[in-house]
């Protein structure tokens, strides 16, 4: 450890203040400390500091989201094959999985760390550590046949304009992944939607059958999966957010650790509920009579509503603001999924539309607290 | 009459190297300092020049915008030493300590007097600084209009002082303490108490006991205030530490200023934890002499807690509101991958994403580093859990840093005062220098506003 330390120390020598790469500092300290927590003791203020930093956060969320991702790999593996017919293995399934989407993965980090790395020597500041999830969460998200410079451009438009914009991590207004799904959305809808793009390679297959079930439902057609497969995630769908199963795995680690606030999963889910079962009492057409719960395991719901949702820069901030949000989330989620003939997924499009109230939510909440106070204050002059 | 204050917000964290409860005497200092920076919101204006004998309890300095308020001696001797930093700010005035006279005021029977007169032997004394007042903490305005008094004797802070052990043996003494502040503001003392321990205060007569339950900063008193009889605007309310209600009994007893301080030498460098019976401005060499420091590692000396102490060198001087030196060691040093969640376990965390809460009891030993480095606020809901006010703190720091005075007034600055984020600097992930941030703003509002 030692001798690494040494090596470090003498790397770095050149980009020290005063020296001649001193700009670049933070593109080296960034690597320095992902090796080693800094050296650096308090200054002001308190003298001891918790364990907790940015990067062990957002490496919780990357831990969280493993499951869906392995989940994922396989299961682009698995829908591939199967439309194909013949016999295949879990390796076979993973392998093919992996192919496709290891370099998704590589590009979003690429484009995206190099801009965020751009920024921080432009600006100087250390580099933040949000990328590191929203780059993994940008490939979970996308069509497996999604072609790699498309990922490439997605991630260039989130990040330099739904983050870089408004002054980098911490200042965005709307989820970055999300704008990055959305951004490819309507850029290449062709790609994005359709019976074809949810199968790996569908379009050198004749006869696919690879409709999502929300794109099914959406057409008056019958849905051939069982709960159960919906719920395990053998359907059609973005990379990772066919298993409901797996996401909830994530969904706890997030919680159990405190890094994701359970109060707008759950709320997301008791809006979702809500809304999908006055639905089902109307019922007039197939998306409505859809079950309320399996709107709660199809599409990307779980996915969006236990990673996307949660994201504390772009949801509201205050505990009551968080209920409200969640709540809204759902609600509108299932709302856009019945009502809008284009696209049957709402959950992407539900986030972005709360992510720009959240704002105006806590707003509201912090002005109660506000009101509070101020009549408090009214009621002593009164008084006096 | 009692009152009842309950918060399940806050954070007990349990260090290694309590004091232990025997009191011990400090070796005699050989010099003491008085630091105008202890008095927030003060000019100091100089009443000696170097060289000059001194009489026990005789003025130093005054404050520039208000002669009345005076600043003494602890003991006599002569001045040593003018210290002044940049701009020629005055940073300590040193007394070498000698025999000498000590400054006497006369005294009536405390029944006796009037309100005028308690404010005017303070005042003249130089008791009067053992007075903060909200909002701001500042040293408290002679003329202002008080809505109420109050001493907190819960200190919930890491490693704090019991203050039921540092006082009980000068109990009459402290009672009469009380029985001056309620010559000043009668029937308007509040006593904050641990609900759990409320040792000899239980039966301090002349106060509204507060009956306080939680973990720090329920030992504050802006949350006490709070939960009792919040600060509205235009309002003022006087704040006093316990061991200052001592030596102002003393005061009335016996017409001199005294400048006791019991001192808790505590924190993970220290390897006999003790009480120590010192003076207001000792050197710290003297205090520490028989504690068993471990010098053979780099060591940081906090004058207070290790959330919302000051640092000061080991050849420094005590603060005047301050029952506590803490030692703990100083944190340079590299963490390989320290950043994993789940690893590095010894150091205290709030955060779940460590094992720390299962060495809660055998207490922990903690150091100075930053754990990581200074990011862009993301993290939300965090700071909420040990804040037990109804105050939003990140909005309130943001309306801070942004510099929008409505805003801060709006969102509660009044009834905040620093040290009441001690807890949120230690917690946030984006280790943001809270109370770095509320101190500003706090100065902006008394520089905006008044």
């Amino acid at each position: 450890m030692n001798f690494l330390r040494k090596k470090l120390d003498e790397i770095k020598r050149p980009f020290q203040k005063g020296e001649k790469f001193e700009k670049f500092a933070p593109a080296v300290n960034a690597f320095d400390t992902f090796l080693f927590v800094p050296n650096h003791t308090t200054k002001t203020g308190s003298h001891i500091r918790d364990a907790v930093d940015l990067k062990r956060t957002m490496v919780t969320v990357i831990i969280a989201l493993i499951p869906a991702l392995i989940y994922g790999i396989y299961n682009t593996g698995y829908q591939h094959f199967s439309q194909l017919g013949g016999d295949f293995s879990f390796l076979d399934a993973f392998l093919h999985g992996a192919w496709k989407i290891v370099p998704m993965i590589v590009v979003s980090y690429v484009v995206g760390l190099s801009i965020e790395f751009a920024f921080a020597v432009y600006r100087g500041h250390e580099v933040n550590e949000g990328y590191l999830v929203t780059g993994l969460l940008i490939p979970m998200i996308m069509p497996v046949d999604i072609p790699l410079w498309m990922v490439a451009v997605s991630v260039a438009f989130a990040v330099l304009i739904a983050k870089e914009a408004f002054g980098g991590t911490g200042m965005n207004i709307l989820n970055p992944a999300l704008t990055a799904r959305a951004f490819a959305f309507f850029a290449y809808p062709t790609y994005m939607s359709g019976n074809k793009v949810w199968v790996s390679e569908a379009s050198s297959m004749d006869g696919v059958s690879g409709e999502t079930i929300l794109g099914t439902l959406a057409a008056d057609g019958n849905v051939n999966y069982s709960m159960f497969e919906m719920f395990q995630g053998s359907i059609p769908g973005s990379i990772a957010e066919t298993s409901t199963l797996w996401i909830i795995v994530g969904g706890i680690i997030l919680i159990a650790t405190g890094i994701g606030s359970w109060r707008i999963m759950l709320g997301s889910v008791l809006g979702a509920a809500f809304m999908g079962f006055l639905f089902n009492l109307w019922g007039s057409n197939a998306l409505m009579s859809f079950s309320w719960m399996n709107h709660l395991v199809v599409g990307g719901f779980a996915f969006g509503v236990v990673f996307m949702a949660t994201d504390p820069v772009s949801a509201a901030q205050t505990a009551k603001g968080k209920w409200i949000y969640g709540v809204l989330v759902g609600i509108f989620c299932i709302m856009i999924r019945v009502f809008n003939p284009a696209y049957p997924e709402g959950v992407m499009l539900a986030i972005l539309l709360m992510n720009v109230f959240a704002p105006t939510i806590d707003h509201y909440v912090i002005q109660g607290n506000i009101n509070k106070r101020k009549k408090r204050w009214a009621s002593t002059l009164k008084s006096a | 009459m009692s009152t009842g204050i309950r918060t399940r917000r806050g954070a007990k964290i349990n260090l290694k190297g309590g004091a232990e409860k025997i009191l011990h005497i400090a070796v005699p200092s050989e010099t003491y300092a008085l630091k105008p920076d202890n008095f927030f919101g003060i000019v100091p204006r100089l009443m000696v020049k170097e060289g000059e004998k001194i009489a026990a309890g005789a003025p130093v300095f005054h404050a520039k915008h208000n002669p009345e308020i005076l600043f003494v001696s602890p003991i006599s001797g002569t001045i040593k030493e003018i210290r002044r930093g940049a701009k020629r700010k005055i940073l300590e005035i040193v007394v070498d300590a000698q025999n000498g006279d000590t400054v006497t005021h006369e005294i009536k029977p405390i029944n006796t007097l009037k309100r005028e007169e308690v404010l005017e032997t303070l005042l003249k004394s130089g008791a009067w600084a053992f007075f903060k007042q909200r909002p701001y903490g500042v040293v408290a305005d002679p003329e202002a209009d008080f809505k109420s008094v109050y001493i907190s004797a819960y200190a919930s802070g890491p490693l704090d002082v019991d203050f039921d052990f540092l006082l009980k043996n000068n109990k009459q003494d402290f009672q009469k303490g009380i029985a001056v502040l309620n010559q000043l503001l009668p029937g308007k003392v509040n006593l904050g108490v641990d609900a759990n321990f409320k040792g000899f205060f239980e039966n301090v007569e002349g106060v509204n006991l507060l009956s306080i339950s939680g973990a720090h900063p329920a030992g504050n008193v802006s949350f006490q205030i709070q939960k009792n009889d919040p600060i509205n605007v235009g309002e003022k309310v006087l704040e006093i530490r316990p061991e200052d209600v001592l030596n102002i009994g003393l005061l009335f007893s016996t017409g001199q200023y005294h400048a006791h301080r019991t001192i808790a030498v505590a924190g993970g460098s220290v390897g006999k934890p003790q009480y120590i019976t010192a003076k207001i401005g000792a050197e710290i060499s003297s205090l520490i002499k028989d504690c068993d420091i471990d010098n053979t590692i780099q060591n940081r000396f906090i004058n207070g807690n290790v959330l919302s102490g000051a640092t000061v060198a080991s050849n420094g001087y005590l603060d005047f509101y301050n029952n506590l030196l803490t030692v703990i060691p100083e944190g340079n040093d590299y963490r390989l991958f320290g950043w994993l969640p789940f690893v590095d376990n010894k150091i205290p965390s709030l955060s779940k994403t460590s094992f720390s809460w299962l060495f809660k009891n055998k207490g922990y030993e903690v150091n100075t580093n930053l754990n990581g480095e200074e990011r862009a606020l993301v993290v939300t809901g965090e700071m909420e859990k040990v804040f037990p006010m109804d105050i939003y703190p990140m909005q309130l720091l943001k309306a801070c840093m942004a510099g929008d005075i409505e805003k801060m007034e709006a969102l509660g600055i009044y009834e905040v005062v620093p040290e009441d984020f001690g807890l949120i600097d230690y917690v946030n992930t984006s280790k943001i220098e809270a109370q770095e941030i509320i101190r500003e703003g706090i100065e902006l509002m008394i520089k905006e506003v008044g």
